[in-house]
């Protein structure tokens, strides 16, 4: 059954790589410095490569922004986006992957009531904005040294031509590194919350867990799409837009696979984060994005005459389109599954409006009388709940609604630490976040808010971080509580 | 770092070879000229023979050029541009040598008052043909620097037609039969047309430097 629903995923990994592979080998392949089948073979391997030793970065935003919980769901998110990469990319306009499966995520949320999280969702469309930005920028503090560098060395054409030839070659490589470690979460990330597959040990390699060998098929997939279509999408963008010689498209390629490589490393956030300096938010950026916004620095440090203007507007044109579509699409089919097919496409989930739930809103502001009205009443769905909810008012702003279903949502744990060394990859935990589970021992909780909130009583290491640095410090914590909420997890019924 | 530059080394030796060539092309055209004028056939004669293995070697290298260029994909953005200066400076290497050989064939007598103003144009001509080869020189290695030589060539090329037609009006207000000084014009366009050639490939990289800019 999961691999019939998986299809969903190769589908959109197919896309991603007829799509995306295009903007990492395009520009090469397009001023016909590379072969296309050595670029595909370089990009098939490398995203390969980036998807599964990388690719964990990206993918926990996504699944912040909307835990699609259940795989029919995964599949109709999934299939909703790759139809909308597929078509927009038959019409001609130049699409993002990215934009798309957010797009499709929303629209899961709105079908099945569960609330968006506006902070994260803020986070995303600001790096929809920033993304190509950066990339200008980066485009055009390697285009002036580098013109400046080469007007000084007097290097022969041939010379030159064999230098960028190679290093197209590395550039590409890491551009695909960059683009499996930073997409691959677009692919398969809606798969994360919904499948668990057993460990898998190949050749006695490093054991790949159930995410990991998500990745690896949406990687093989991309891989697919590389080979199969991403010949009729090169250059599509790139010779539209502006002409590039072989010197530009080099920049252009490096500055994106800059982009999607800062967004994408967990390493770099842990350096930025010891030496107390601000962060990149870890999300899927949009590789489509970095190309345009590198051509563009170019073309504006070039004095802004070469870039074509009218296909500027038609390439805006389509980042506002693909998510919208993708969240009509991805709204309808999720209506035909659950009501023609009789597909579960989300996990039901309980809520509870109780003293101690509005005393929880009170302490952090939220003080409603609406909610308080529903004192003692319980909700078996997100949408039960949510219309149960005045839509007027308050409740029209999306980030309250957030606060109140999160703190009336039901998820019962019991601390058993007898479990701790089987369970919990403990090598993750510091021994003061330890010994507060110890301390829990036998105690249960019915909300998620509930356990943190004891957990932060017992230790330092439980509390949120303040001041410089605590976005990723602060991530790390929400990684811990997943794990704990996910291993001491009981069903919603039990006293 | 020599696996990646061994053949574009190679090559490169191959195009400042061929250059050469033009340059010493329009040298020996030049001594050749001389001689003509000064009635010393025998070194004249032997200048033409030069002429004609320069040429010849020059063509043989272009299509080595030309292959390699296009067997090994190589500048795959420039390389119509590439070969479009080899081959156009062919042209003028070529001219030069027509031009001798058409002197060995029908010995024109040049009228010995205007013999100072015949060199005059041939003298222009030729750097008209050297400024251009160094423009191309400059396009594969410093492309800021293919404007001077750019504007060398079309200076030289302006003296080449100033001196051309000063020659004619004289030719024709000389008492001389019709059908000599129908010879002397012809002779004197045909030297003027070098420079012509060389102002053609300076067209072309007025252009192609563009395209080459970053």
């Amino acid at each position: 059954m999961i691999s019939l629903f998986l299809l969903s995923g190769l589908f959109l990994g197919w896309s991603l790589g007829a799509n995306d592979a295009a903007n990492v080998i395009g520009t090469a392949v397009g001023t016909r410095m590379l072969r296309f089948r050595t670029a595909a073979l370089i990009v098939s391997l490398f995203v390969i490569l980036g998807a599964v030793i990388s690719g964990a970065g990206a993918s926990g935003t996504l699944g912040r922004l909307g835990a699609v919980d259940a795989l029919a769901g995964s599949f109709t998110v999934a299939l909703a986006a790759a139809v909308t990469v597929t078509w927009m990319t038959r019409a001609r306009l130049p699409v993002s992957v990215s934009q798309a499966i957010v797009g499709a995520i929303v629209g899961w949320n709105l079908f099945t009531g569960v609330p968006t999280d506006f902070n994260v969702l803020g986070r995303i469309l600001a790096t929809w904005v920033f993304c190509p930005v950066l990339a200008a920028l980066l485009a055009v503090l390697l285009f002036l040294p580098a013109r400046a560098l080469l007007e000084r060395l007097r290097i022969h054409l041939l010379e030159l031509d064999a230098t960028t030839r190679a290093l197209l070659i590395l550039a590409a490589a890491f551009g695909a590194y960059s683009l499996g470690a930073n997409n691959i979460a677009n692919v398969m990330g809606v798969f994360v919350s919904a499948s668990a597959m057993p460990n898998l040990t190949l050749w006695g390699l490093p054991s790949l867990d159930s995410t990991r060998q998500l990745f690896l098929l949406g990687a093989l997939a991309i891989a697919v799409g590389v080979f199969t279509y991403s010949r009729r999408t090169i250059g599509t963008v790139g010779a539209r837009l502006t002409r590039l010689t072989p010197m530009t498209a080099l920049i252009v390629v490096v500055a994106q696979s800059l982009v999607l490589f800062l967004f994408a490393s967990e390493g770099l956030e842990r350096w930025l984060v010891t030496r107390g300096l601000p962060t990149l938010p870890l999300v899927p950026v949009s590789s489509s994005h970095a190309v345009v916004g590198a051509i563009i620095g170019i073309g504006l440090a070039k004095g802004a005459r070469g870039v074509n203007m009218r296909v500027l507007g038609r390439i805006a044109q389509g980042w506002v389109a693909t998510p919208v579509a993708a969240a009509l699409l991805s709204w309808a089919a999720l209506f035909f599954m659950q009501n023609v097919f009789e597909l579960r496409v989300v996990t039901p989930q309980r809520y509870e409006v109780t003293p101690a739930v509005l005393e929880h809103l009170a302490s952090r502001g939220v003080v409603i009388p609406e909610v308080e009205a529903l004192s003692g009443s319980t909700f078996t769905s997100a949408a039960s709940f949510r219309r149960a909810l005045p839509a007027t008012g308050v409740f029209r702003r999306e980030p309250r609604m957030f606060a109140v279903m999160n703190a009336a949502e039901v998820h019962v744990t019991r601390i058993d630490s007898l479990w701790l060394p089987a369970r919990l990859d403990t090598s993750r935990f510091g021994a003061g976040a330890l010994a507060a589970i110890k301390r829990l021992h036998g105690e249960s909780f019915r909300h998620r808010w509930q356990l943190n909130e004891a957990l932060a009583a017992q230790s330092e290491a439980w509390r949120p971080a303040t001041g410089w640095g605590h976005q990723a410090l602060n991530k790390e914590l929400n990684r811990m509580r997943e794990d704990v909420q996910r291993t001491f997890a009981e069903p919603a019924d039990s006293p | 770092m020599d696996i990646l530059f061994r053949r574009t080394r190679h090559l490169e030796r191959q195009i400042d070879e061929y250059l050469d060539l033009v340059v010493q092309g329009g040298l020996v055209f030049k001594q050749g000229m001389r001689y003509y004028l000064a009635g010393r056939y025998d070194e004249f004669e032997e200048r033409l023979a030069r002429l004609d293995r320069i040429e010849s070697k020059a063509d043989e290298l272009r299509r080595g050029v030309e292959n390699e260029l296009y067997t090994h994909t190589l500048i795959p953005e420039s390389r119509g541009d590439v070969l479009g200066l080899l081959e156009s400076s062919d042209k003028v290497l070529n001219q030069a040598a027509f031009n001798l050989k058409e002197y060995s064939i029908e010995r024109p007598a040049i009228p010995e008052s205007l013999r100072p103003l015949f060199l005059e144009l041939v003298d222009a001509a030729i750097a008209a043909q050297e400024a251009m080869v160094l423009a191309v020189r400059a396009y594969f290695r410093n492309p800021a620097a293919v404007r001077d030589h750019v504007t060398k060539t079309l200076f030289n090329e302006t003296e080449s037609d100033r001196a051309g037609e000063r020659f004619r009006r004289e030719v024709f207000a000389m008492d001389l039969e019709l059908s000599h000084k129908a010879q002397m014009r012809h002779f004197a366009l045909r030297v003027d047309s070098v420079a012509d050639l060389a102002e053609d490939v300076c067209d072309r990289l007025a252009i192609a430097v563009i395209k080459r800019s970053l």
